[in-house]
């Protein structure tokens, strides 16, 4: 199993959480994050006085997979995510040792 | 003499614009309550909210007074005892057409948010207690006399004997201020540079963001000011008639011009037209036609409007070259403002207009210069010099500022033991969900919900 997980914009999220549906997926983890890349941050005005903001916005998507479809499902979060300019984010998966679905004690690949 | 009778139209406008009035205070609260931090919101508001309770008590036990009795000598005071706890005051007086209450409320609210404003330069970082003991000397040794200079007019009867002695701005002087650029706007404005300068900067000023935490209050506390001004301006006439007419549409235009000034430098500065710079327009417009609206054209107004946009808006930057932190811009708006408008009566003042006076470029001459500005400085070096003589001694005795600690930590917490918002995140409500115990009153036993817990 792995935990694929995407930082994602923002407005983003409606599109890749649709093409992750039609892809199959059941059930997904989103979380606010913050953070900066290469985008680094941006500059803010109050009352002439310029501030720059170092940390973005950013939305944290989970998804724990099967080992076979991870690959297919970065594929389509890279894909949905995309709108080519700075700030897209970036997506990665990790190995996951154990997996237990609280209510039924399910293990392993049955808790996916 | 027969009896007079009551006006009720012009009671019922004094008493509602009083109300109109009222709302100011609050409507500031929510203006520099949205300007600061999440973690300083509650103190910010409870400035304006301290200022309510205390000066209205303090407005009827003696302050109408000082201000509105009859001129001690030198037209510097009024008698503090002739009318102290409001006596005499409550009967119908056979020969006003207004009853004396009606004035006493609508010149307390004045007191009040003249007290409020200086809360916006020590945003942040200063003791409530203190705030509150020097709210009370201020009024006292500050505005109530300089209420007297400015708004307590000699009076006379038929017989043209004097039958009220007035304060020497208005009346010695003739300086026109309609509705208190120098007595409310220089006056605050300069007492909130000197206490800037007493509590010093806050703790990371210039080094970290100290952005605005909901410009939406900002907007509605703009919006609330601008509605509760047409009772300050347009109730000064202390009469529903022509005068109140005049000056209710120069307090409109001037203000739209003046938020259109401060958006369009920005524009041309930034390159964007900010909400807070919308907000802080109408605030600069307002502030700078409140001496000068019985005094010019609307053209006139318009004028003053645009100016004041302009002039606060490159004032509000000051602060960083100079080194003081006026946290939310009093001096750059409230002084400059103030200042601004009633020098704009020197040039600007029309006959045609209410109160009958030529300005320079009207060819009045600079006779009326001379006077607005004598009557600005005086009260602006008056009240710079007590501010900072009340604001030294409370330093050094029972101290103003916070610990440096709870101010970095936030001054809700540390000086009101709350928190302005709960929005549901893990750190809000955490302790009461994972204890099950129901919130804790302050006096009980500090082992209760160990044991409940146990």
């Amino acid at each position: 199993m792995k935990l694929v997980t995407a930082i994602i914009k923002p407005h983003m999220l409606d599109e890749v959480k649709t093409a992750l549906e039609s892809f199959g997926i059941e059930g997904m983890t989103v979380s606010e994050a913050s953070g900066f890349g290469r985008q680094r941050g941006h500059t803010e005005v109050y009352r002439g006085a310029e501030y720059t903001v170092d940390l973005v916005p950013k939305v944290r998507l989970e998804v724990l997979v099967d080992d076979e479809d991870a690959k297919d499902i970065i594929d389509v979060l890279v894909k949905s995510a995309r709108t080519g300019r700075i700030g897209d984010g970036k997506v990665w998966s990790v190995p996951v040792d154990d997996l237990v679905r609280v209510r039924t004690g399910e293990r392993g690949l049955d808790a996916l | 003499m027969t009896p007079l009778e009551i006006d009720t139209g012009n009671t019922a406008w004094i008493l509602t614009s009083a109300s109109l009035v009222l709302l100011m205070t609050p409507g500031l609260a929510l203006f520099y309550g949205g300007m600061v931090r999440a973690k300083s919101v509650l103190n910010m508001m409870m400035m304006s909210f301290g200022a309510l309770a205390l000066i209205s008590v303090l407005w009827v036990l003696y302050g109408y007074s000082m201000a509105f009795g009859n001129d001690i000598g030198a037209g510097v005071l009024g008698d503090p005892l002739e009318y102290i706890g409001l006596k005499g005051l409550m009967t119908d007086d056979p020969e006003a057409t207004l009853p004396a209450m009606a004035f006493v409320g609508f010149q307390a609210v004045f007191a009040i948010i003249t007290v409020a404003l200086i809360s916006g330069a020590i945003a942040d970082r200063a003791k409530f207690s203190t705030w509150m003991i020097f709210s009370g000397i201020w009024a006292s040794i500050v505005y109530f006399p300089v209420a007297h200079w400015v708004f307590d007019f000699t009076l006379t009867d038929d017989a043209g004997t004097v039958t009220h002695t007035g304060g020497w701005i208005a009346n010695n002087l003739a300086a026109i201020d309609f509705a208190g650029g120098t007595a409310v706007h220089i006056n605050a404005g300069v007492a909130g540079l000197a206490l800037a300068l007493v509590l010093g900067k806050r703790v990371g000023w210039r080094r970290d963001p100290m952005r605005p935490h909901n410009l939406t209050l900002v907007m509605i506390g703009a919006g609330l000011l601008w509605f509760g001004w047409f009772g300050f301006n347009a109730g000064s006439a202390v009469a529903a008639n022509n005068t109140a007419s005049v000056v209710w549409v120069n307090t409109l235009v001037a203000t739209g011009a003046a938020a259109l000034a401060w958006l369009l430098t920005e524009k041309f500065r930034d390159g964007h037209p900010t909400s807070l710079g919308a907000a802080s327009g109408v605030v600069a417009g307002l502030v700078a036609i409140t001496p000068s609206c019985s005094a010019v054209s609307p053209i006139g107004a318009i004028l003053i409007g645009l100016v004041a946009g302009v002039l606060c808006a490159l004032a509000v930057g000051l602060k960083y070259k100079l080194g003081y932190d006026d946290s939310l811009d009093v001096v750059g708006v409230h002084l400059v403002g103030g200042l601004w408008g009633t020098l704009a009566i020197g040039f600007l003042a029309t006959e045609e207009a209410p109160a009958g006076v030529n300005g320079l470029f009207y060819g009045g001459g600079v006779d009326q210069l001379w006077r607005q500005a004598v009557g600005a400085f005086a009260v602006l070096l008056y009240s710079l010099v007590l501010t900072l003589i009340i604001g030294f001694v409370l330093q050094k005795t029972i101290g103003f500022r916070i610990d440096e600690e709870d101010e970095m930590a936030g001054i809700d917490n540390a000086e009101h033991a709350e928190t302005g918002y709960d929005l549901g995140n893990l750190t809000s409500s955490l302790r009461g969900a994972l204890t099950g115990t129901a919130p804790r009153r302050a006096d009980e036993d500090h082992n209760h919900d160990e044991e409940v817990t146990a």
